[in-house]
């Protein structure tokens, strides 16, 4: 028995909070990876949208609200369901065998915090400005900032290996948003797992390109 | 599998000489594993007649049995439970315990049988576990309102033959807990997913359909069952091959039935209001 089932919200319902707000997260990046392939068509491009950006500041406020609500909400039940999963599985089998469950499943809570880290570093990187660039200003120089910051090796590497984790999370994650608001079957099951794995790889491989270039030196 | 030249019986029968860990406990110590061989067990005996083979040694040499839960011997009461090298119900896909045959294993492989694991589910002695979290969830809403007494005319009530299928798929369900057991969250969605689906689809589940499935989740999480993420072992390891789709139509219902819950009318005017 739980010490305190009266107030413990309901296990579907910590689901649906985590499907919604991890839907409203994966829609984000979308439009975040679409944003930043900008800096392939040059400085102007990417300064022009930074600009236009900043120049609205109702909806940048929106959007950070609701996705700083959606953050935190995915961060709770996500500790809360593996806390409580943890604590209900009583050890597991001495021998544990796995069937079916993928490595992007049971991976979920690891590259979750891989994630969260990255996202704080990514805050200080490039919207506090505060980490790995060397104290220069850039203001609206969006372009010659993210050069800067990704022709350093190791922050470009630590960038592209968090996009290959959040790959692993995305490929998991979208396929249970359909199965927790009840809409997959047995028909569906193979189709949605093949979307999902398709927009993780989208979504990594949009974001990894511009590192990636930088390195390369196609982006200088 | 049984390889050609292992050992024959009088009846010119394949035997498997056997390494067995089994797990010991005793109601509220912490448990261990005990290893025994066993020798001359035929190919053609069930799982569980490989264990009475090995309790009866157990007697002669003056032992302490094996305890393990059993009944039908056909899978169908859903009693026995045993993790048989970390897969509940064993290697063998779709089947219950009683119904593996010791022809999926080789000679001289080393066993490992455990009890369920999960928090839900406290061993009763070595195998057999307290699986009355499952009679809690059914006691909750695991039932129909009906007159009794005198039986209705069956086609007064008319049911698409789809319909009355999916239900009986889902009503497959026999209560074992192996979707608890191989569950990594120890999670029983499948169970109360099969229940769910089994009795919400019908005509004659309707009545009782939104309070039924908010009492069993909220019976099931109160039990200290884990939260689903989508694993699938459950659908993987279980014995009658239920799907996920009970799961996502638990989830379904359970998401109408609460806005059905919170907009639901008291019939009355609110207090102050016009």
């Amino acid at each position: 028995m739980s010490a305190c089932s009266c107030c413990r919200p309901a296990s579907i319902g910590k689901k649906i909070v985590m499907a919604l707000s991890g839907l409203v997260l994966a829609g984000f990046v979308l439009g975040h990876m679409s944003g930043n392939l900008l800096m392939f068509k040059g400085p102007e491009a990417i300064n022009a949208y930074a600009a236009w950006l900043h120049a609205n500041p109702g909806m940048l406020w929106g959007a950070r609200v609701v996705l700083i609500l959606s953050t935190v909400a995915h961060i709770w039940t996500g500790v809360l369901l593996t806390l409580e999963n943890r604590a209900a599985r009583a050890g597991g089998p001495a021998v544990e065998a796995t069937r079916r469950a993928t490595l992007s499943s049971r991976t979920m809570p690891y590259s979750g915090v891989v994630i969260l880290a990255f996202l704080v570093f990514h805050l200080l990187h490039y919207t506090f400005r505060t980490v790995a660039l060397g104290g220069q200003e850039f203001g609206d120089k969006v372009y010659e900032m993210v050069v800067a910051g990704f022709s350093q090796p190791a922050v470009a590497g630590f960038y592209i290996i968090s996009m290959i984790l959040l790959c692993l999370h995305l490929s998991h994650g979208i396929s249970s948003v359909f199965q927790t608001l009840g809409l997959r079957n047995e028909r569906w099951r193979g189709r949605l797992d093949a979307v999902a794995t398709a927009y993780g790889w989208l979504i990594a491989l949009g974001f990894i390109s511009i590192p990636l270039a930088v390195l390369l030196g196609c982006i200088k | 599998m049984v390889k050609e030249h292992d050992n024959l019986d009088s009846h010119g029968e394949q035997t498997l000489s056997l390494r067995l860990r089994v797990w010991r406990q005793s109601r509220g110590a912490a448990g261990h594993f005990e290893d025994h061989a066993l020798a001359a067990v035929p190919t053609s005996a069930s799982f569980l007649e490989m264990m009475d083979m090995l309790n009866e040694q157990l007697i002669k040499e003056g032992k302490d049995t094996f305890a393990f839960d059993h009944d039908c011997r056909e899978g169908i009461c859903g009693m026995c439970s045993m993790t048989i090298n970390g897969m509940p119900h064993g290697p063998l896909p779709g089947v219950t315990t009683c119904q593996l045959h010791m022809r999926n294993f080789r000679d001289g492989e080393m066993i490992t049988v455990e009890p369920w694991r999960a928090k839900a589910f406290p061993v009763i002695k070595d195998l057999a576990v307290n699986r009355s979290a499952f009679d809690k969830v059914i006691q909750a809403g695991g039932f129909i309102t009906v007159r009794t007494g005198s039986a209705t005319e069956a086609n007064n009530t008319l049911i698409p033959k789809s319909v009355a299928d999916e239900a009986m798929d889902a009503a497959e369900c026999i209560g074992c807990g192996a979707c608890v057991a191989s569950c990594k969250n120890g999670s029983a969605m499948l169970f109360v997913g099969a229940k769910i689906n089994h009795l919400n689809i019908l005509p004659q589940g309707q009545p009782e359909r939104e309070r039924r499935t908010l009492a069993m989740v909220k019976t099931m999480d109160d039990a200290g069952f884990g939260n689903c993420t989508n694993y699938g072992e459950c659908q993987a390891h279980c014995p009658k091959s239920i799907t996920l789709d009970v799961i996502a139509k638990l989830n379904r219902d359970y998401l109408r039935a609460r806005v059905k819950e919170f907009f639901s009318s008291t019939g009355k005017p609110r207090k102050g209001g016009d």
